[in-house]
């Protein structure tokens, strides 16, 4: 993975919001655009591009990359389903919400469907307690879930995939 | 009484022509007339205290920035909202962007902050454009950029994505991550008002705090003491969750007793499914539950109010704490042994590590607990757990042990026959539809049930 140009810029401008000599700050943010184009992971290739385009040193990024829950360090399926489990959702039923997404795409937490479209990965609170069930699904939260609505979110991803290849 | 969510419902009111139409940035004019000092002093006079969870006065934490010759000051927002139970500052950023970007400019100037930064949480991805729109709007129009309204004072507000790590709530681990690091939270002394970001004086305020100094601003800060009661001033935002019927944002002037909240039509709207309460947690995940009779009275038998001082009526034996708003609403066929599981999960994974008796304490804690829900926990297992909470609070250096600490201890001291029955019914331990009925509020019985 290597930053096109249009990213490039993006990233120098992010690193031009901090102080001189400051531009590690801007470590998280250039990660984040990182894992987006390094299709939703980040490989050590992927980071250690990241550390030469900052001029810091691969271990700094590493040390920051594990850290985060948000970036994956290993592949990660076209759409990833982070549903939410913490107290607040348990109450509103995120139990039956992950358990039926289990049964529905076979495959347990953490793990990513056989044709590398649908991962899950349960999350801790994301603050849409109000909401509950949610999940994450890209820049976006899906709330109020129900086992219909995952299954119009499951067709929606498959229609989107399909319309994109 | 509602002074932050005034315009909430105007249609439009996230963008700057709308928000201005209804009165935005006006507090931004009047204190580019004032001097740094004097808006302090309003904020002082307001006593407004911190609305993230801590509620330590605000304008007592402004008055510590050191102000070196030389040296740049900042102000840093703090939008790290990851507290459970707690979505308020989402609502307002969501919605309402202007009222913080306003809040940052006249608190940036009054703090010598001209680079002001938005730590936001990263899962709140798509409020980064909108917050960044609103900046826009904002520089536009004059109100952000080199020698705003002419006053000689330069101010840029940047926002700056987090990891998705909850510990970055907490200030000192939010400046590490906003310096491109873990979030390891700092030894203080020194505090932040000293050596902040990039070892710079720094003021770190919650959202909703910041955007409390615009009807400060706008009222004065004596007409802002005026709402409330005692040290519980101005309005506060609560996050509604749960087995409600209405869950959602409110904003209330801490006047209301907790039974007027959970069941008029004007808030909660009672419990939901006709059920009754069980439980509440009034403040976000990490302050003490609290069964039904000690939701609705004090230990001494008096209302509860929804402000400060009366929610932690009591200390931790019997009362809780305010701390970010975030109420949680449990029914009577809630499992408070599941639900504290699930808080300790949270909390195992998202301690930093740094401090061993948060990283393992948090663990430990997690597996005796779901070997309890799970029909495999020992009645000895009910005491360790009570010590191990014991031996992480006040023992690490951050309040994230604590957090972790207290809604275990709170669940052991208001519900030991619940862990009880779970460790001497372990077929039955693993149905969470356990909800014993003696805990659920007397009082309150449904008409339709």
């Amino acid at each position: 993975m290597k930053f096109s140009a249009e990213k490039l810029n993006k990233v120098k401008e992010i690193m031009a919001r901090y102080p001189e000599g400051k531009h590690k700050s801007a470590l998280i943010p250039v990660l984040h655009i990182a894992q987006e184009e390094n299709g939703g992971w980040l490989s050590t290739e992927a980071m250690d591009h990241v550390a030469e385009v900052m001029n810091i040193l691969p271990i700094e990024v590493y040390e920051v990359a594990t850290f985060y829950t948000m970036f994956n360090l290993k592949p990660v399926g076209k759409y990833v389903f982070e549903v939410c489990r913490t107290g607040p959702c348990m109450l509103n039923g995120s139990d039956g919400i992950i358990d039926y997404i289990k049964e529905k795409l076979s495959i347990r937490e953490g793990e990513t469907t056989l044709d590398g479209m649908f991962t899950l990965k349960p999350a801790e609170c994301l603050g849409a307690c109000g909401y509950a069930p949610m999940m994450q699904l890209g820049k976006h939260y899906r709330e109020h879930l129900t086992k219909e609505k995952v299954d119009a979110i499951i067709d929606e991803c498959r229609r989107n995939a399909a319309n994109n290849n | 009484m509602k002074l932050l969510l005034e315009h909430a419902h105007v249609e439009g009111i996230r963008y700057y022509d709308t928000y201005r139409k209804h009165g935005g940035y006006r507090s931004v004019e009047k204190a580019f007339k004032m001097t740094p000092e004097e808006i302090v002093e309003e904020v002082k006079k307001s006593g407004l205290r911190g609305r993230g969870g801590a509620g330590f006065p605000t304008g007592m934490k402004w008055s510590f920035l050191a102000k070196p010759e030389g040296v740049p000051r900042h102000l840093v927002c703090n939008a790290d909202e990851s507290e459970p139970g707690t979505f308020k500052d989402r609502y307002l950023m969501e919605f309402i962007p202007h009222l913080l970007i306003e809040g940052l400019i006249v608190s940036s100037f009054a703090l010598g902050s001209s680079m002001t930064y938005i730590y936001i949480r990263g899962e709140y991805a798509w409020i980064v454009d909108i917050l960044e729109q609103a900046i826009t709007e904002a520089k536009n129009n004059g109100w952000l950029g080199k020698n705003i309204l002419n006053s000689g004072f330069d101010c840029e507000i940047y926002v700056q994505r987090g990891g998705g790590a909850y510990i970055c709530g907490e200030e000192t681990a939010l400046i590490e991550s906003l310096e491109g690091k873990r979030g390891n939270p700092r030894i203080k002394p020194p505090f932040p008002a000293i050596q902040g970001v990039w070892m710079r004086p720094t003021v770190v305020n919650n959202v909703e705090t910041l955007a409390a100094v615009v009807p400060i601003i706008n009222n004065g800060g004596e007409a802002y003491a005026s709402i409330g009661v005692g040290k519980s001033t101005g309005t506060k935002l609560l996050s509604v969750c749960g087995n409600v019927k209405k869950q959602g944002i409110y904003e209330i002037d801490m006047t209301q007793t907790v039974e007027e909240f959970i069941f008029s039509d004007e808030y909660c709207g009672g419990i939901a499914n006709g059920k009754k309460l069980k439980a509440c947690i009034p403040g976000g995940s990490s302050v003490p539950i609290l069964p039904a009779n000690l939701t609705l009275k004090t230990a001494k038998g008096e209302a509860r109010y929804m402000n400060y001082e009366s929610l932690a009526d009591g200390g931790f034996a019997t009362g809780s704490m305010m701390g970010s708003g975030g109420f949680i609403v449990l029914d009577e066929d809630q499992c408070v042994v599941r639900h504290t599981m699930t808080l300790a999960r949270f909390y195992n994974h998202e301690s930093c590590g740094q401090c061993s008796p948060c990283r393992e304490g948090t663990g430990w804690m997690y597996k005796i607990l779901k070997n309890i829900e799970y029909g495999k926990g020992k009645m000895s297992d009910i005491d360790l757990l009570w010590d191990i909470q014991r031996k992480i609070e006040g023992n690490t250096i951050c309040p994230l042990g604590d957090a972790a600490a207290w809604p275990v201890a709170a669940a052991i001291r208001h519900f030991r026959d619940e862990f009880e029955w779970h460790v001497n019914n372990p077929d039955e331990a693993q149905n969470r539809n356990y909800g014993l009925a003696h805990y659920a509020d007397p009082i309150h019985v449904p008409v339709s049930a």
